[in-house]
């Protein structure tokens, strides 16, 4: 395995993130106060409470960047504070809209900012716990059961919790949670650490058809047992995103690990056969789709993505202003739909800024990938930046009228604890990958490191 | 495996770039049609919370937006709302807008691109944006006078009336009755503006129906002077022409004869001013059979007839004359009865055409329209719809309307030194229902200021009694005399 042509430095580039994460928290906290001026004219009162316990959060997980992974990347972790920010304060105003008018929604903002501080904290975790990211290696198969109990759990009478349709919640008293949500990192430490293993003879090739090497018959096996679960996903939490998701993860992983092009026309086939059964089997597949190719068809099955199309329009280039549009016209403006009620109010402006934020923590994770000395963090950090790729595109892409809508959470933005703590234990992860691919090689470093405790051998 | 991961990063950044584009194309390529969607709520509200220009009368401010307390900033106040409310409309939350709100809609709400300069200064100051306003070109004179005149008719019956300035199309007034008054509807308590709503469309004497122009009534006897216009154009008569006379006529194919409903139109011949005059069913049937269907088609629709484009301001239907009611049929079209069927604004340019030397202009009511600060944007250029008939056969036409209302069926329109051109009309509908009562004139005959056309629907006086000149006659009179006079 090469390192690559892209030569690294050894630095530690701290200053630059912190540099970053100021401007990260500017953006953030400027959104909650200018949100709270469009929308009542006046400046919050508690804007000192409420900026400086989001910097002080912020400010903790980049302290423990600096003493844990001192090389981790330094791009990351100020997007997705961004992020976090910008979803907060959206969040919060649109709470104002949502009180206001006696929806019996909400309050979200004070929640969101609690699992936020719950997310940053298992950030630190993550950070703590995993000195070194191979060592996930050892738990492959113990997180890939997990990750199969996690996502039947909800499926458990008296647990599990249907909630707008979709069977993916667990309730303990009062607390919901979507255990899919970890069950997407853990099946990424599944697939990465069983593919580093398996990828040999997965890579074998049989018949070449049109220039392609597709895998042989008896090596289908895992692609269709992935398959299987997939559709279990969508059949009994009839849960379209997730099942996409999962599907897809496995099949771009299946590739990069094997580099053969022929999984994913396999892949690809399996993908149309399943979406062609889900299409005929399910009411809610087919309105999707119809709500997709014909949204205004009907006014009351397709109010959501009318709406959601509205407030873009209405929002044009630069936005009404944050606090000045009707984004909760809207269902589900806090969570589902927050790219756009950001659209609506920031415009395509803000949009495409937020877009290309997500584009930058993908290539940057991708970039980690890349850069990385061992198959299994190559194959894991390349699979944390396709579930967030992924997550992405199918969400905003639904939204935006782009593919069928999907129920999938907007990371970092939306309203929503299960789907927050996740992601910032996946940023987590990558940094940890990144500290490890980015800090000076291992052969000039002391010989008292941790390289005793390795269990890849470096080349 | 970088080689699959350098793959990757370049798929996830063809991803990223669709949904940049997709975004590109909902929020501003697709925006214009997605904000002009009907039940577009954010545009609705948007709108609604402006503050709108002003639908100005004279000087009056007929329809203005007011500061209101409500989360929609602005409430919209009708003034002498029974008055005007078929031609400002109303503009309501769950009802949307109509007539004058609604085709002026563009100025009003300020987003019509001649007030592209105001907006973008609304835009730079900070201010919200605001609409220009509408002149109308009614004579609040007239108005009053028209709108008076059928309220005083006994038993305030459903009517119409169209005042129109011959030599513009300019509209001075119109009036349709009985009227309604659109605050209610306009009322941001939408609780309240349903009720009215339901109340207004229970209503069995159609508040909401703009008598003057969304509907059409058989003109009877006032048609006729389409007919006479359609004899003297075809130069085979002349206003001395002798045409039959006499109680009856037979109708080819047909058992039926044709009577005349007065006795002053003699035992034999009688010229066509004296047919005119005394509005004789039996010389008119025989002009239409003579003429044949054709000439007489022709004619209606030089007035107007089966045309819906000569009106922009508001919505109007077309009146409609029979392209194929052949034999006996032409008979009773020639007399505005059978299949022909007119609005008050289309007998209000017949004689206005008349009266206007034979070019009928295209009616108006938008006079000017005004920037925010009432700078003048565009002023209306009166435009002819079509020469009708030549200025002799109008001189002829109108020489002819004088003795009707000298000394035809028309005496109660005339006005005192002032010489007036009229003609009736009584239109018969079934034996259980009252029989329309009409009047078209214009005034003064020698120089005409204003042509008026008056439809009562269901005049509420003993049958024997009905008659146009007597009835809408006096309506007209007043009508003529408030435009003259100012």
């Amino acid at each position: 395995m090469s390192t690559g042509s892209v030569q690294t430095v050894p630095r530690k580039r701290r200053g630059t993130e912190l540099m970053l994460l100021l401007a990260a928290l500017v953006v953030g906290v400027g959104a909650y106060v200018a949100a709270e001026v469009g929308y009542n004219g006046k400046i919050p009162d508690n804007v000192g409470t409420v900026a400086g316990g989001f910097a002080a959060l912020a400010l903790g997980a980049h302290v423990t960047v600096r003493l844990l992974a001192p090389y981790a990347d330094p791009v990351l972790l100020s997007l997705v504070v961004m992020l976090n920010g910008v979803g907060l304060a959206m969040i919060n105003r649109l709470d104002l809209d949502l009180t206001s008018g006696g929806s019996p929604a909400g309050p979200f903002a004070a929640q969101q900012l609690v699992w936020t501080a719950v997310g940053i904290g298992g950030f630190v975790a993550v950070l703590v716990i995993i000195r070194d990211h191979r060592r996930l290696q050892a738990y492959t198969y113990t997180l890939g059961l997990a990750a199969i109990v996690l996502l039947v759990l909800p499926l458990v009478p008296f647990l599990g919790k249907n909630i707008n349709g979709a069977q993916i919640w667990i309730g303990v008293g009062p607390l919901s949670f979507q255990p899919g949500e970890v069950a997407k990192i853990f099946l990424v430490v599944f697939f990465a650490g069983y593919l580093v293993v398996k990828r040999d003879a997965l890579a074998l090739a049989g018949r070449r058809i049109l220039g392609v090497d597709l895998p042989r018959g008896r090596d289908l096996g895992p692609i269709l047992v992935a398959w299987l679960v997939s559709l279990g996903v969508l059949v009994f939490q009839r849960d379209l995103g997730s099942s996409l998701l999962f599907f897809g993860l496995f099949v771009v992983l299946l590739y990069v690990a094997t580099e053969r092009v022929g999984w994913i026309v396999v892949g690809s086939m399996l993908f149309g056969a399943g979406a062609w059964f889900g299409y005929l089997s399910f009411s809610h597949v087919q309105a999707r789709v119809t709500g997709w190719l014909d949204p205004f068809s009907d006014a009351d099955a397709f109010f959501q993505i009318q709406q959601s199309l509205y407030g873009l329009a209405f929002g044009g280039l630069l936005g009404t202003g944050l606090g000045q549009g009707d984004p909760t016209l809207t269902p589900f403006s806090y969570s589902d739909f927050i790219v756009p009620s950001l659209g609506e109010e920031l415009g395509l402006a803000g949009l495409m800024a937020i877009v290309v934020a997500y584009a930058l923590i993908v290539e940057r994770a991708l970039r980690v990938a890349l850069l990385c000395r061992d198959a299994f963090g190559k194959l894991l950090a390349t699979g944390l930046a396709v579930t967030f790729a992924l997550q992405v595109f199918v969400v905003v892409g639904g939204v935006t009228r782009l593919i069928p809508l999907t129920g999938l959470t907007t990371p970092f933005l939306s309203y929503g604890g299960s789907s927050l703590v996740a992601n910032w234990a996946i940023v987590a992860v990558l940094l940890r990958i990144s500290h490890s691919t980015r800090r000076p090689s291992p052969s000039v470093a002391p010989l008292a490191s941790d390289d005793a405790t390795q269990v890849v051998k470096l080349r | 495996m970088n080689r699959p991961i350098r793959v990757l990063a370049v798929f996830c950044g063809v991803l990223f770039l669709a949904l940049l584009l997709n975004a590109t194309y909902v929020q501003f390529i697709d925006a214009n049609d997605l904000n002009s969607t009907s039940g577009n709520r954010r545009v609705v509200d948007e709108e609604f919370a402006r503050e709108r220009g002003p639908i100005l009368v004279g000087e009056d401010r007929v329809a203005r937006s007011m500061s209101s307390e409500d989360e929609y900033d602005f409430q919209r106040i009708y003034r002498q709302s029974q008055l005007y409310s078929h031609l400002t409309g109303y503009y309501s939350y769950v009802y949307g807008r109509t007539d004058i709100e609604q085709t002026a809609n563009p100025v009003l709400s300020g987003d019509d691109p001649r007030l592209f300069v105001n907006r973008v200064v609304d835009l730079l100051g900070n201010q919200q944006p605001v609409g220009g306003s509408v002149q109308l070109t009614i004579d609040p004179a007239a108005q009053r006078a028209a709108f008076d005149g059928l309220q005083s008719l006994p038993g305030s019956p459903r009517g119409a009336v169209v005042a129109l300035d011959p030599s513009t199309g300019a509209v001075l007034s119109m009036v349709s009755t009985p009227s309604y008054n659109p605050n209610r509807l306009a009322d941001h308590d939408f609780d309240a503006a349903a009720k009215a709503y339901k109340q207004l469309n229970s209503d069995d004497d159609q508040p909401l129906l703009d008598r003057s122009r969304a509907n059409t009534w058989a003109p009877g006897s006032t048609f006729k002077l389409v007919t006479a216009a359609a004899a003297l154009e075809s130069g085979d008569y002349s206003p001395e022409t002798k045409v039959p006379g006499g109680p009856a006529l037979d109708l080819p194919q047909t058992e039926q004869d044709l009577t005349n409903d007065v006795t002053s139109c003699g035992s034999g011949d009688i010229t066509l001013t004296v047919a005119l005059a005394f509005s004789c069913n039996v010389s008119f049937g025989d002009i239409g059979l003579k003429l044949g269907n054709d000439a007489l088609l022709e004619q209606a629709e030089a007035f107007g007839f089966n045309d819906d484009t000569y009106f922009d301001d508001l919505r109007t239907v077309p009146s409609t004359y029979p392209k194929d009611a052949d034999g006996p049929f032409t008979a009773f079209s020639a007399i505005g009865q059978g299949d022909v069927a007119a609005t008050p604004l289309q007998m209000a340019m017949v004689a206005a055409g008349i009266a206007n030397d034979g070019d009928v202009m295209k009616p108006y009511v938008v006079d000017e329209v005004l920037s925010p600060d009432v700078e003048l944007i565009e002023r209306t250029e009166p435009e002819q719809f079509s020469e009708a008939v030549s200025s002799g056969v109008a001189a002829q036409l109108t020489e002819m309307m004088v003795t009707v209302v000298e000394d035809g069926t028309a005496d109660d329109a005339a006005i005192p030194v002032v010489s007036v051109a009229g003609k009736t009309g009584t239109a018969e509908r079934t034996e259980d229902l009252p029989p329309y009562a009409w009047f078209v004139s214009f005034a003064p005959a020698d120089d005409p200021k204003v042509a008026v056309a008056v439809f009562v629907e269901n005049p509420d006086v003993p049958r024997d009694q009905i008659s146009g000149g007597g009835l809408a006659g006096p309506v007209a009179k007043s009508v003529m005399e408030a435009v003259i006079g100012s």
